[in-house]
């Protein structure tokens, strides 16, 4: 079988468990091996359900008194003693914070080779595996001889799609973890932001150097709340304290994957290219017609931001007011 | 304390990355170098700790004699000692230089005692395998969490701060611990003419190590297809919020 780990939080399925099994659906096809999953720390029938609904014919259900919470070193052991029970033929996750950790720790349990951030997977005597150097910026094609290929593919590197109603069968699993793994659990949460974030949005507006300043963001603010999205910003302004590094795009920031990304003084360099490309369409505004960003947008308006910014805004506002009711024509009799 | 940060010599973020002919390598022939940007924010993160707890911070690097240059910089911004594990040619795969940095610090410590905390950056800005730190650590028998936004030490204990889709989570490890750092935890220092001047006289230490290989092997590095453009340009003023917002209302945004 091919062995895809769920990553789940609080009752909800992450996006990244769908690619992830999107992901696998060839790569176990190809294999010719059934496609089971791993849900670690959770029995619930509605991410059973999911798991099915995206091509799982079995969850392996991992369940232990330590694993209530999410830990790295809890997660990752139960993984490795799943996978010396099931004897997967290869273990794939999703290249998420949670996804490479946990795979980490158990590829360093079994002392097995882990490949990760990988786009492309064919098995083989070796496997061949073209994976993401630099965000995606550049590729590497790699070897891997390992007994059980331990994987991760790229953060959007396809987009989820079910298979339809598929009822998974589950097989229960009772690790023996150490006690003393709890060290690392999570202890708690704290939301600062409730509803759209930049990871969901399904509109980004991006601002970068251009923007001039900390409060030039206030027009792109503005923009984002007509449209229900949010604020983000290239490396340069968080660099410049402009904006927080939560609101970063690139790199080393957040992978959005909107469904347009309104770029507005951003140059497009690769840092930040590579935490935008999953964007569904991209509109640049930008004065300089050169720019790497432009040559990659689908639309380019070539101008001040600071003036095609709120003229979108006003724009956007103008529409939306209730029209004034038609003239009737008995007012316009006589006239 | 005593923290250990490992940091890795890297062509510096921004710049268009090309491949040597061979495609085993990237062509440095145009780029400038840098330690990577999760770990030059772990760095300035245990220059932090230094000063508000006191002890002493040493940078520790794989890397060809050039990353001398990333540990006198680590130098120029605080740490006090620097450990170069030398290389000839190509970089190695995670499992080696995981095993490589185990030792290292198994040694370090059999020497000067033990690291209350070890610090990595999530992913290194090019080869990007995010899991030598936690590998690391589990051999250790030490604690990990990757993606670290925030520090607090407490006493015994470290409490760290992972950013999540709208806030974050809280963990709380006791110490020695393993952390993966991630750019955001604080905007890094640049170096004073004092620091700079000081980093020049530092003596580094270089430490002959190795590992057998793992089993991830380089075949090359080539870049992604280009998707060709057909950029559309709406206009070159703000009278193009008209197409702009037609744009936004057909994709149904609006």
């Amino acid at each position: 079988m091919l062995l895809v780990v769920l990553e789940h939080d609080r009752g909800e399925m992450a996006e990244a468990a769908r690619e992830a099994l999107t992901f696998a659906r060839p790569l176990a096809a190809a294999l010719g091996v059934e496609l089971h999953a791993a849900l670690i720390g959770s029995s619930d029938s509605n991410l059973v359900a999911e798991a099915g609904r995206h091509g799982a014919e079995t969850v392996h259900v991992v369940r232990h008194e330590i694993l209530s919470e999410y830990g790295p070193e809890a997660v990752g052991s139960a993984l490795a003693e799943l996978i010396d029970e099931v004897d997967p033929t290869a273990v794939l996750a999703c290249a998420t914070d949670r996804g490479n950790e946990t795979m980490a720790f158990a590829a360093s349990c079994l002392d097995m080779p882990l490949v990760t951030n990988c786009v492309e997977v064919v098995p083989g005597d070796p496997w061949e595996i073209t994976r993401m150097q630099w965000g995606g910026s550049l590729l590497e094609d790699v070897t891997l001889v390992s007994a059980r290929p331990l994987l991760t593919c790229g953060l959007h590197v396809v987009a989820s799609e079910p298979v339809g109603p598929v009822e998974a069968a589950v097989e229960e699993f009772q690790p023996d973890l150490d006690e003393s793994l709890a060290r690392s659990i999570l202890r708690d949460r704290v939301v600062l932001t409730q509803g759209v974030t930049l990871p969901t949005a399904q509109v980004v507006c991006g601002g970068g150097r251009g923007v001039g300043s900390a409060d030039g963001f206030a027009i792109l603010d503005e923009l984002a709340g007509e449209l229900g999205g949010v604020v983000g910003c290239s490396r340069a302004v968080t660099n410049l304290g402009w904006r927080p590094h939560k609101d970063q795009v690139g790199q080393t920031g957040t992978r959005i994957a909107p469904e347009v990304y309104i770029a507005s003084g951003i140059s497009g360099a690769i840092q930040h290219w590579v935490g935008a490309m999953a964007s569904q369409h991209i509109l640049a505004i930008n004065t300089d017609r050169e720019a790497n960003i432009v040559a990659k947008a689908d639309w380019a308006v070539i101008a001040d931001l600071h003036e095609v910014i709120p003229a979108i805004t006003a724009e956007i506002r103008r529409r939306r007011r209730p029209r004034p009711p038609s003239p009737s024509p008995n007012r316009n009799q006589g006239a | 304390m005593k923290i250990l940060v490992c940091i890795k010599r890297v062509p510096a973020p921004g710049a268009r990355i090309n491949v040597s002919p061979d495609g085993l390598a990237v062509d440095s022939t145009q780029l400038g170098f840098a330690i990577s940007p999760h770990e030059e924010c772990a760095l300035e993160g245990a220059v932090q700790l230094v000063e508000q707890h006191g002890g002493e911070v040493t940078a520790l690097t794989i890397g060809s004699g050039e990353a001398e240059e990333q540990l006198r910089y680590a130098a120029s911004v605080g740490a006090h000692a620097g450990v170069l594990i030398p290389i000839d040619g190509s970089p190695w795969d995670p499992q080696r230089t995981a095993k490589v940095i185990i030792e290292a610090v198994r040694l370090l410590e059999t020497e000067g005692g033990m690291f209350d905390l070890v610090m990595f950056g999530n992913e290194s800005a090019d080869s990007g395998g995010s899991q030598v730190g936690v590998r690391v650590a589990h051999a250790l028998g030490r604690p990990v969490v990757n993606g670290i936004k925030g520090i607090d030490i407490g006493d015994q204990s470290v409490t760290l701060r992972r950013e999540i889709d709208g806030g974050f989570e809280v963990y709380q490890l006791p110490q020695p611990a393993v952390i993966g750092v991630k750019e955001g935890l604080n905007l890094p220092r640049y170096p004073t003419m004092k620091g700079r001047l000081a980093s020049k006289k530092i003596e580094l230490r270089h430490l002959v190590l190795d590992a057998e290989p793992g089993g991830q092997a380089l075949v090359k590095l080539h870049r992604p297809l280009e998707v060709a453009s057909n950029t559309v340009i709406l206009g070159e003023s703000s009278e193009s919020a008209v197409a702009v917002v037609d744009i936004l209302e057909e994709l149904g945004v609006l």
